[in-house]
């Protein structure tokens, strides 16, 4: 490998960490804060694409479809924390693993029936639809990184929100000690719909602008559950740094993997995740 | 595990209707009861780790589609294989790769388990799945059932239904009265200790690392035995079988059913089963009945299904010990941080 | 089934043949028959439809139910009830959804499915009891109709083998000398890009690089910066469904499309490519159908299927279509007697499915169509045929006893 297709595997890698990240940032902080197993997080990123392929037939405009899109999807998450959720605080943590389980079986079905079976795609905006020439033969398009800004952009929104604002000290609070937050009263069952509905808002956003590179078809929210989970776990339930620090790593081995061991590709990724819990059992950044 | 005396009423009912089922049955639910109890005896291994060790493992397909490929590797395409030497064999493996796999899991706790189990069901799905010779995706067939008996003697005829049928019955009614036994004798009460509080039962002593891992291999090999069945009565076996839909299905068994009791997953088995028998041919939206159920049992019968047959035959204290270990699961917490119960 | 009864059945369709109305008449219909007219006739049908491949169950279920409404909506005078069960693209359950329609539904026919694992499961049930008649309207595993290959099952799709061989000459002729070929790691992927590899270089070309990508995954940056590395002249590729969407476009996006022209069974563009867009403009693959070929019947099909679905048809509905033609043309042949399976493979195995949107084609003796593979190029979103890549191409069928 020359130093050229190094570098420009090195992109890829990167690159893919950033999807990954911004796929897995809203799973993290429902895991973390609220010790919630969310399987319907891949379902909440199918409805994202779908809610914008759905909204991009009346407005041409991805940005305006997406600010539409964005509230539906937080009424979403609030009223599945309301009245289903809520509930299980005080149950096993499997019986929300089942729930949310419950949850994927249900929107995949009303996305049958409300979409149909077909493969649709939602256009790249035309702004960005230029392409950075890397070599002779290769460009890179805009787009792709336009959604690695967007990444930067929301982790560091994440560590601000939840490290220097008012909802980020009741959010810690309340997920280090739900009892005693709530003598100090703060209303943990308010903070814990809104970062359920944060949580889902983030999934869907990440599938409503992966939504141009992705296109939108059945059963594409359970392709990124299980590798959702992997960055999350590796990087250390509940940090958001660990989650971007897992996804960048996992980006950069499936690529190098893909190219350097390919008899070996697919099971690259699980074993990095091995590898870091046999090393640190918690995870990389996870509080032992 | 103290059943009162109803429950056991109940059971014993269950089995006796199993038993003479296949002279009301046709040939269809023969071979289907037979299916749901292979997959009874899968959500019983994992109701021992989930419901009594508290390890919550998302790749228990892996042991369960490994003794499949195992059976079909040791299987000629031509000659029939005794079982007396296919079974060692299959199970041995899998309880190997049970060791192995358990070795590195135990180390870790709450939702790093998890995650690290389905790691290495993931590796072995794709190793099947890439493995050309061994059928690659598409799977591969067991061309011969396992002849058991001695020389030409046949006691078993494993070709017809009917007997696969009872085989599995036995098969399960044996796994129920092997675990149940285990549970009660002190490596039954050391592990159940773990699960309600691992910190105190290691400051009584106990290697509580090695105690998991023994129950994991235990597990994995029963998963295993069920494999083995399935394999044996389908005549094939696929990368599918190890999937970790395959894994969450069988968790969803356990969960359903109401984990901590062994009957509960089976009737987890059962139930789930026959919804989709019933509901496949009205519907083609099966998955949308199939969530409103799980939701509903979920949010309306907390301990499972078998908290409603408990409620039904039992009553008082096989629910109390429930009740006990709801309270006690603040401790265990399944999602979140693994605090301090890892060894170190 | 006694044996006399077969006997009497087989003098009742020699009878038939001849006194074609007397039959009607019924002169000499066998009792079991008589009572059998009233009873519907059972098609059982295995297909996913839910999941990423439900558009290819839905597509391949509308066109068989709508080719036998067409033709009255009988099967040999006999009205016809489905029993349609979702796959799941599940080989576990397979052998259950199998059971359940042939031992519980005792269907006559059993239609199904678009997986090849799952076609190895029904095979394994359907195979010793040499009963019901399986009919196969997609999974192109070449075993089918190769190794696995039985009286009793038939295939009305393609092989794998089939419209992928005819690739590498397309390759060839455009005058391109060596090739990267990518593709999943599954059966499908390895046995198409084979036939693709075998061609081309018997064509003289030279496959520099075969990339296997793990299934289902459809990230494909890193492969694509791999095959820019490399420049070969053309890629040979094989992807389905959402993957085949996204490796299109991401093909396109990475400025590939023009440098390295991407060629490959049509399944690349086929029901995808209105989602693929610009990307798929001017892409070229072969398969056994095109949406534009020039005859009556493929645009009364395109028509009808239109008008009953509000979609357009695609190669999958093509294989449905046939399916239902072929059922149609055995049972008419038998005079509605499903339980006549030797007269009925007989009459299968002679078929020439001369309707087909697809052209005609016949059924080889390994019950696999041999059909014509066109050469086919995507303008304006559409699948169009530039010519024959392969005239009457059959499967070779490797393995099979009855070849």
């Amino acid at each position: 490998m020359d130093l050229t297709t190094f570098l420009i595997q090195t992109l890829n890698g990167v690159q893919y960490g950033f999807l990954l990240f911004l796929v897995a940032s809203g799973l993290t902080l429902i895991f973390g804060i609220m010790g919630i197993i969310n399987l319907a997080h891949g379902a909440f990123y199918m409805l994202g694409a779908y809610i914008v392929y759905w909204l991009m037939g009346y407005t041409d405009n991805l940005l305006i479809a997406v600010l539409v899109g964005l509230p539906i999807m937080l009424a979403v998450g609030y009223l599945i924390e309301r009245f289903a959720i809520s509930y299980l605080y005080d149950r096993d943590h499997l019986y929300q693993v089942l729930l949310t389980y419950g949850l994927i079986l249900i929107f995949n079905e009303l996305q049958k029936i409300f979409w149909g079976t077909d493969f649709y795609s939602v256009p790249v905006p035309s702004v960005l639809g230029g392409s950075v020439t890397l070599t002779e033969t290769q460009v890179y398009p805009v787009y792709r990184l336009f959604i690695s800004l967007i990444c930067m952009t929301i982790a560091a929104g994440m560590y601000v929100l939840i490290g220097r604002t008012r909802l980020g000290m009741m959010i810690r609070a309340g997920a280090s000690n739900r009892e005693m937050a709530q003598v100090l009263g703060i209303n943990i069952g308010r903070v814990f719909a809104i970062v359920f509905s944060l949580g889902a808002a983030l999934a869907a956003f990440a599938g409503m602008v992966g939504a141009p590179i992705s296109s939108v078809y059945p059963g594409m929210g359970d392709q990124i559950l299980i590798i959702s989970f992997v960055v999350v776990v590796i990087g250390g339930i509940g940090s958001i740094k660990g989650a971007f620090v897992g996804a960048m790593l996992i980006g950069l081995a499936d690529t190098f993997g893909q190219v350097l061991l390919p008899d070996f590709a697919s099971v690259v990724v699980y074993a990095v995740m091995a590898l870091v819990l046999l090393w640190r059992p918690q995870g990389l950044f996870g509080k032992a | 595990m103290s059943l009162k005396a109803p429950v056991t009423f109940f059971l014993l009912i269950a089995v006796a209707g199993l038993a003479v089922f296949p002279h009301f049955s046709d040939e269809f639910y023969l071979e289907f009861f037979t299916h749901l109890m292979v997959m009874g005896i899968f959500a019983m291994s994992l109701d021992l780790l989930i419901g009594y060790t508290g390890l919550v493992s998302f790749g228990h397909a892996a042991f369960f589609g490994l003794a499949g490929y195992l059976l079909a590797i040791v299987t000629p395409q031509d000659e029939a294989v005794a079982l007396w030497l296919s079974l060692p064999v299959c199970l041995g493996g899998v309880a190997l790769a049970a060791l192995v796999i358990g070795w590195f899991s135990v180390r870790t706790a709450g939702i790093y388990f998890i995650m690290i189990t389905l790691a290495f069901a993931q590796m072995l799905f794709y190793y099947f799945n890439e493995n050309e010779a061994l059928g690659g995706s598409d799977g591969i067939f067991i061309f011969s059932k396992p002849f058991v008996g001695f020389g030409d003697w046949q006691i078993i005829d494993l070709a017809n239904p009917t007997t696969v049928y009872y085989f599995v019955l036995a098969s399960l009614v044996a796994c129920y009265l092997l675990l149940t036994v285990m549970l009660r004798a002190p490596f039954g009460q050391v592990i159940q200790a773990i699960r309600a509080n691992e910190h105190r039962t290691r400051a009584l002593g106990y290697d509580t690392q090695r105690y998991k891992l023994v129950a994991f291999v235990i597990a994995g090999t029963m998963a295993g035995f069920a494999g083995y069945l399935e394999a044996v009565s389908t005549g094939i076996v696929s990368p599918g079988h190890l999937h970790w839909h395959n894994s969450g299905l069988v968790m969803m068994h356990v969960i359903l059913g109401g984990m901590g009791t062994l009957y509960g997953p089976i009737l987890g088995a059962f139930i789930l089963g026959l919804l989709h028998d019933q509901v496949q041919e009205v519907t083609e939206h099966w998955h949308l009945v199939q969530g409103v159920f799980v939701i509903f049992v979920v949010l309306f019968l907390p301990r499972g299904i078998a908290g409603l047959v408990g409620r039904l035959f039992g009553r008082a204290r096989d629910l109390d010990t429930e009740e006990n270990r709801v309270a006690v699961d603040d401790e265990h917490k399944v999602g979140a941080e693994p605090n301090g119960e890892r060894t170190k | 089934m006694t044996k006399k009864s077969e006997s009497s059945r087989r003098h009742f369709i020699a009878g038939a043949a001849a006194t074609a109305g007397l039959a009607a008449a019924g002169s000499f219909v066998p009792t079991r028959f008589a009572i059998g007219a009233a009873a519907p006739v059972k098609v059982g049908i295995l297909l996913p439809y839910s999941g990423t491949y439900a558009m290819l169950g839905n597509s391949i279920t509308n066109a068989l139910k709508m080719r036998i409404d067409q033709a009255g909506g009988k099967l040999g005078g006999r009205a016809v009830e489905y029993v349609a069960l979702d796959s799941e693209m599940s080989v576990p359950k397979a052998p259950t959804n199998t059971n359940k329609l042939i031992k519980k539904e005792k269907v006559d026919f059993l239609v199904g499915p678009v997986h090849s694992g799952i076609a190895a499961a029904m095979a394994k049930i359907v195979g010793p009891r040499n009963a019901p008649i399986m009919i196969v309207p997609n999974a192109g595993h070449n075993g089918i109709t190769g190794s696995l290959c039985a009286p009793n099952i038939f295939r009305t799709s393609f092989s794998n083998w089939q419209p992928a061989f005819p690739g590498g000459k397309v390759m060839a002729d455009d005058g391109h000398k060596t090739c990267v070929t990518i593709a999943w790691k599954y059966g499908a992927g390895i046995q198409m890009m084979a036939a693709g590899k075998e061609n081309f270089e018997k064509h003289g070309g030279k496959v520099v690089k075969d990339i296997q990508v793990p299934f289902p995954k459809v990230e494909f940056q890193a492969f694509l910066s791999e095959i820019a590395s490399i420049k070969p002249d053309a890629v040979f590729s094989f992807f389905s469904g959402g993957g085949a969407v996204k490796f299109v476009k991401d093909y396109a996006a990475a400025g590939l499309k023009d440098s390295i022209p991407l060629y490959g069974p049509g399944f690349l563009t086929e029901g995808v490519s209105k989602a693929q867009g610009a990307a798929a403009e001017g892409i070229k693959t072969t398969l056994h159908y095109a949406a534009n070929l020039d005859s009556d019947a493929n645009r009364k099909f395109r028509a009808d299927y239109e008008k009953a679905y509000g979609a357009s048809a695609n190669v999958f509905s093509v294989q449905g279509f046939d399916t239902g033609s072929l059922l149609l043309q055995a049972m008419a042949a038998v005079g509605g007697d499903s339980g006549a399976t030797k007269d009925l493979i007989s009459v299968m195995e002679g078929a020439t499915i001369a309707d087909s949107p697809r052209g005609a084609w016949k059924m080889s003796k390994a019950h696999n169509p041999i059909q014509d593979i066109y050469l086919r190029q995507v303008k304006s979103g559409e699948n169009l045929v530039l010519g024959v890549a392969a005239k009457k191409l059959e499967d070779p069928a490797t393995g099979c006893s009855m070849a």
